[in-house]
């Protein structure tokens, strides 16, 4: 059998490379396929919890559902965003993007 | 060593391989396929972990929605078909250090938490996952109203995303 | 294990049996067994496949008023072996600028995309796997297929294959949501997402009767996510020279080319398993294995089904497909999933009470008839204000 370790390390893991991809990239897509892994690994941790815990209590996986909309409703808009900044500015490189900054 | 332990340790070797080449690979659309792999690791991961329909959920919304949309993003934002200069930008060493700290941390906290060792319960031949999740989805007792929320929230991604992205015409 | 009853169980047992007897693990033996299991059955499948081909040449034959294949072996039936030989000695060519593995895996991933289908298609009452989320695994699978498409269409470098892979996936993205809600409406019915559950929930009455929309509306979405005529905007011979396959020769081309065919059978067993009942028909509590010859037949039609579209409707232009989807299909599918869902709670207690089970089947049955004639009438009124409205422009055009 599988002890619950094993996926708390493999989630963690996947979390940091994610957060490694949000922080470093330069383009904006590849900021949001960072998100994206640690999203993921997030899921994977919900899913052990509900396994190893009490499976006949099913919030994990509820908690899972709930993590596919809003990982499916952030690409949606961050993806219009990036074509848009795109349309307007004709790059997607972060760095670039610097209206704001003073 | 069991059937599901060596099962786990491959696909674990997978997503983590596959997560290393998303956030390195220069070539963006490399970088969304690579991503399909990594989501297809984690979709074994859910279906080892008895969670078959999270399992293909995670098929069709991520692979099947998201990860096109990603390489429908990347290859609409493109100046020309080959990728050039570095894929990091310069304070990447620091993002490492912040991810290696992150990673440290948690393991750090993690061990000294007592349920680490702790294996699945059998699930009974009897209990139905699917049937439970649909009640838990559906019963105002448990998460109808997150779940409507989670809808209205699609729902307004979906139209905002239109809006952003809809070039009105006369806009070059 | 009674093999006459369940003899796939019996031949693994069978297998698994030897594999310990040269001293293996009992869990290695099995996974093992399973493997030669998931071999035998492919291999079925893909001659299957090479048969398809043969098929498919009569079929459009006829329908263009030809003979088809007919030199080489009886009827032509070794014309495809010759195709074969064919295409594997032709040239491996790679296009200048093609990215090579992306380009290589496509035809691949189209081609497992189908063969895992089979795992969940019901072909007996004992072969095929009763997945609890089998119906959502057949949507799950689709979407490899639309990422084998757009991998294809990219890696070939060239535009014509870009563009056709764009529009094939814009359109299976969206045919899809008809096709879910279509689905959705035999699971209703049968409660069950598990397909063979579904079809033994088929017994008394097949899906056709009590859902004739539904098996219309996954007709109409299951061609487009085919990618077959009317709606076959990935090749478009005239506009797009072959869409996404175009840099393709040889085997590889093959592989779509086979995995096409195969497609298009396995969702004629897929209609023939939601709608026409699967394995069901007389005799088969009797002799199980019946079932198989009464599967593939329906299948067999189910095909053909495909094939008669295919080969009678012209080409649809692509916003007009988009407009079809999104301004009728989605909103109608959703209307008729809450209308069957309602008939179905109401008519619940006939289907309850012995002897009244005609009632439910002629209610459902009716009751769908009533909400097609009320759509085509709507749409019969909408049309016709339309063309009042641009016959009216003429005619003011006309005047001045």
């Amino acid at each position: 059998m599988i002890p619950l370790w094993w996926y708390l390390i493999l989630s963690a893991a996947l979390f940091s490379i994610g957060l490694f991809g949000a922080l470093a990239r330069k383009n904006a897509v590849a900021i949001l396929l960072g998100i994206e892994l640690m999203l993921n690994a997030v899921n994977i941790n919900l899913v052990s919890f509900w396994r190893y815990n009490d499976p006949t209590r099913i919030d994990g996986q509820v908690f899972a559902i709930i993590v596919f909309a809003v990982a499916a409703a952030e690409v949606a808009v961050g993806l219009a965003l990036v074509i848009s900044v795109y349309r307007r500015r004709n790059t997607v490189v972060a760095d670039e993007i610097d209206l704001m900054k003073w | 060593m069991t059937v599901a332990q060596i099962i786990f340790l491959i696909t674990a070797a997978v997503i983590l391989g596959s997560a290393a080449m998303v956030v390195t690979t220069r070539n963006l659309v490399h970088a969304a396929l690579w991503l399909i792999v990594t989501l297809f690791g984690a979709a074994v991961l859910f279906a080892m972990l008895n969670a078959g329909f999270i399992a293909v959920v995670q098929v069709v919304v991520y692979i099947g929605a998201i990860a096109i949309l990603f390489i429908f993003a990347v290859m609409l934002t493109r100046r020309e078909m080959n990728d050039t200069g570095p894929g990091l930008n310069k304070g990447w060493w620091l993002s490492a250090v912040t991810s290696a700290l992150t990673f440290g941390g948690l393991v750090w906290l993690l061990q000294g938490w007592d349920g680490l060792s702790k294996v699945a319960p059998a699930l009974g031949s009897e209990f139905d996952a699917i049937g439970a999740l649909a009640n838990a989805l559906v019963s105002p007792e448990a998460y109808v109203l997150p779940f409507e929320v989670a809808s209205v929230l699609l729902l307004a991604a979906l139209v905002g995303a239109v809006y952003i992205a809809f070039q009105r015409k006369g806009e070059e | 294990m009674d093999f006459w009853t369940d003899p796939v169980e019996a031949a693994g047992e069978w297998l698994s049996g030897i594999f310990v007897g040269w001293g293996m693990n009992a869990d290695a033996a099995h996974v093992l067994a399973a493997f030669v299991g998931i071999l035998v059955l492919i291999s079925v499948v893909m001659v299957l496949d090479i048969f398809l081909v043969w098929t498919e040449r009569k079929i459009v034959a006829r329908f263009q008023d030809r003979i088809g294949p007919n030199r080489l072996g009886p009827f032509g039936l070794v014309q495809p072996f010759a195709d074969i030989i064919k295409l594997i000695i032709k040239e491996n060519i790679y296009p200048v600028g093609v990215d090579k593995i992306v380009y290589n895996l496509a035809p691949i991933i189209m081609m497992t995309s189908v063969l895992l289908l089979w795992a969940v298609l019901p072909l007996t009452e004992f072969l095929g796997l009763d997945l609890n989320v089998g119906v959502l695994y057949l949507i799950g699978v689709g979407a490899l297929g639309t990422l084998s498409i757009i991998m294809a269409g990219w890696s070939s470098n060239n535009k014509y294959a870009l563009l056709g892979a764009f529009r094939q996936v814009a359109v299976m993205i969206s045919y899809e949501i008809p096709m879910v809600v279509a689905l959705l409406i035999p699971t209703i019915l049968s409660g069950s997402m598990g397909i063979n559950s579904i079809v033994a929930a088929q017994e008394s009455s097949w899906y056709i009767v009590l859902a004739p929309l539904a098996f219309l509306l996954f007709l109409i979405s299951a061609t487009a996510e085919l990618g077959r005529a009317p709606f076959d905007l990935t090749e478009a011979e005239s506009e797009l020279i072959a869409g996404h396959h175009i840099e393709y020769s040889g085997m590889k081309f093959g592989l779509f080319y086979a995995s096409e065919l195969l497609h298009t059978f396995t969702f004629g067993g897929f209609i023939a398993a939601f709608f026409f009942g699967g394995w069901q028909g007389p005799w088969v509590s009797e002799i199980p294995a019946l079932g198989l010859l009464y599967f593939l037949a329906k299948a067999t039609v189910g095909y053909w089904l495909f094939g008669w579209i295919k080969y009678t409707m012209p080409r649809i232009r692509i916003d007009k497909m988009m407009d079809l989807n999104w301004k009728f299909l989605v909103p109608f599918s959703f209307v008729l999933l809450m209308y069957v869902a309602l008939m179905n709670a109401l008519l619940a207690g006939f289907r309850a009470t012995e002897g009244a089970m005609w009632i439910y089947t002629w209610g459902m049955f009716l009751s769908n008839i009533l909400l097609g004639w009320i759509t085509l009438e709507i749409l019969r009124r909408r049309a016709h204000g339309e063309r009042v409205k641009v016959e009216g422009a003429v005619v003011e055009a006309g005047h001045h």
